[in-house]
């Protein structure tokens, strides 16, 4: 066998094995979608009613809690940052921490310092390659996260919430995390957790006006409205960050479940053009062959005609 | 008799919903029943067990559920009861719950200890 083609096959025989690989991380991928879809899904009933809550709470009474209210002049903001662990996600990751560079200077430039909380390895090797400072970072959670895990985040950052601003506190808290849309689309989005906005889609806000009155039915608070408001407020930024860590990891496998596919069918495509290659240059290898033979065999009869004359 | 809409909701899932007539909980001032056509309240749980008094669909019956924090808001029939970590009574592992419990008792974990003995109280009530 010629040297090329030796070459070749061995090629053909390294890439087919990247591609069972491939093969096998988007199967993988495909089934952690379905399981992650299903954990937001799970946790959608209470994010839900715990909205439903709070916005009670912030209709029905005035008042004044240090989560709610907007300072005058934000000067200190807290960015959560939620990325992967793992790579060969495509551009999962690096999308996010662009929308995160995004929003870092576009607060810059509204004159707040801006505190950075990092949750997954990607975003954390990130910042320490370009030396840039992390106030807290979490890691070994992002494809399967847990209550557990969200609670764990959201400590530091409401805490750092409650402080004084001049005591090293924030003044806002803004996330940024992958939405996932569908199989197809996951995009990465910006949101401000804290103060609360009640800003509400006109859609929403054109029910309640066919509805009457209904959001604004009068509470009883027990023990009080403080208390309530106290204990529900950093329920809800767990929650909402529990949901932001869900939709992340649902992301994740969704972005790691296209990344192989494309990988799988390059794969193929080299395989393909590599054994055409091959097919040609056995080819090429036999015509030669032949040639020679018929070539040896003509020189052979023209001598054998020669000598008989 | 109006009815009365229960929704029991743990942060990860929906532990219970269904019909009842008669809620019992325990608020950090107190514990609360909700009969139909209570008033709207909103109010604080404390970890402790919840009774719920199934009527309906679901038949007639007894619910206990063992619920750590949350919150319980009622408006217009409908009763939300959230926790961060809400179990029923059949959920509910008895050994383990023990074992957690003298696990700890040994290390002094008062929080880890009042779990374990809602649990403990959640599947004695149930009985």
């Amino acid at each position: 066998m010629g040297a090329q083609i030796r070459v070749l096959k061995r090629r053909i025989k390294s890439v087919t094995a990247t591609k069972k690989i491939t093969r096998a991380m988007e199967m993988i991928a495909a089934s952690r979608i379905v399981k992650a879809q299903r954990k937001v899904a799970a946790s959608t009933p209470y994010a839900d009613e715990l909205t439903n809550a709070v916005t009670a709470v912030a209709h029905g009474s005035d008042v004044k809690h240090p989560l709610t209210t907007e300072v005058e002049r934000p000067r200190r903001a807290a960015l959560l940052l939620i990325t992967s662990d793992r790579g060969l996600a495509g551009g999962y990751s690096s999308n996010a921490l662009k929308a995160g560079e995004h929003l870092t200077s576009e607060l810059v430039s509204e004159g707040k310092e801006v505190d950075t909380y990092i949750v997954g390895r990607k975003g954390v090797a990130y910042y320490g390659f370009r030396e840039r400072a992390i106030t807290d970072s979490w890691t070994g959670f992002t494809d399967n996260p847990t209550y557990a895990d969200a609670k764990m985040v959201a400590a530091p950052l409401i805490e750092a919430m409650e402080r004084d601003t001049d005591k090293g506190g924030v003044d806002e808290l803004h996330i940024v995390f992958t939405e996932f849309v569908s199989m197809m689309t996951q995009t990465p989005v910006e949101r401000r957790l804290l103060p609360l906005t009640f800003e509400k889609s006109a859609e929403e806000s054109a029910q309640v006006f066919a509805k009457g009155a209904q959001a604004h039915a009068l509470y009883d608070f027990e023990p009080s409205a403080e208390k309530v408001l106290d204990a529900l407020l950093p329920r809800y930024v767990e929650s909402r960050i529990y949901n932001a860590l869900l939709q992340a990891a649902a992301s994740k496998h969704a972005a790691t479940r296209r990344a192989m596919k494309s990988a799988t069918d390059n794969a193929e495509e080299l395989i393909k053009s590599l054994s055409r290659l091959a097919n040609a240059a056995r080819q090429a290898e036999i015509t030669q062959e032949i040639t020679e033979i018929v070539g040896g065999a003509s020189a052979l009869a023209d001598a054998t005609a020669g000598s008989d004359r | 008799m109006a009815e009365l809409h229960v929704e029991l909701v743990a942060a990860d899932r929906k532990v219970w919903s269904g019909e009842a007539s008669m809620v019992v909980a325990r608020t950090t001032a107190g514990d609360i029943g909700i009969l139909p056509g209570h008033q709207p309240v909103l109010s604080v749980l404390q970890s402790g067990p919840v009774t719920i008094r199934t009527t309906g669909a679901s038949g007639e019956g007894t619910v206990i559920a063992a619920v750590h924090g949350g919150f319980l808001s009622y408006t217009d029939g409908k009763l939300s009861l959230l926790a961060e970590i809400a179990e029923l009574a059949d959920e509910i592992d008895v050994e383990r719950a023990e074992r957690s419990l003298e696990q700890a008792k040994a290390d002094a974990d008062a929080a880890a200890e009042r779990r374990a003995d809602v649990r403990l109280r959640a599947v004695a009530a149930g009985r």
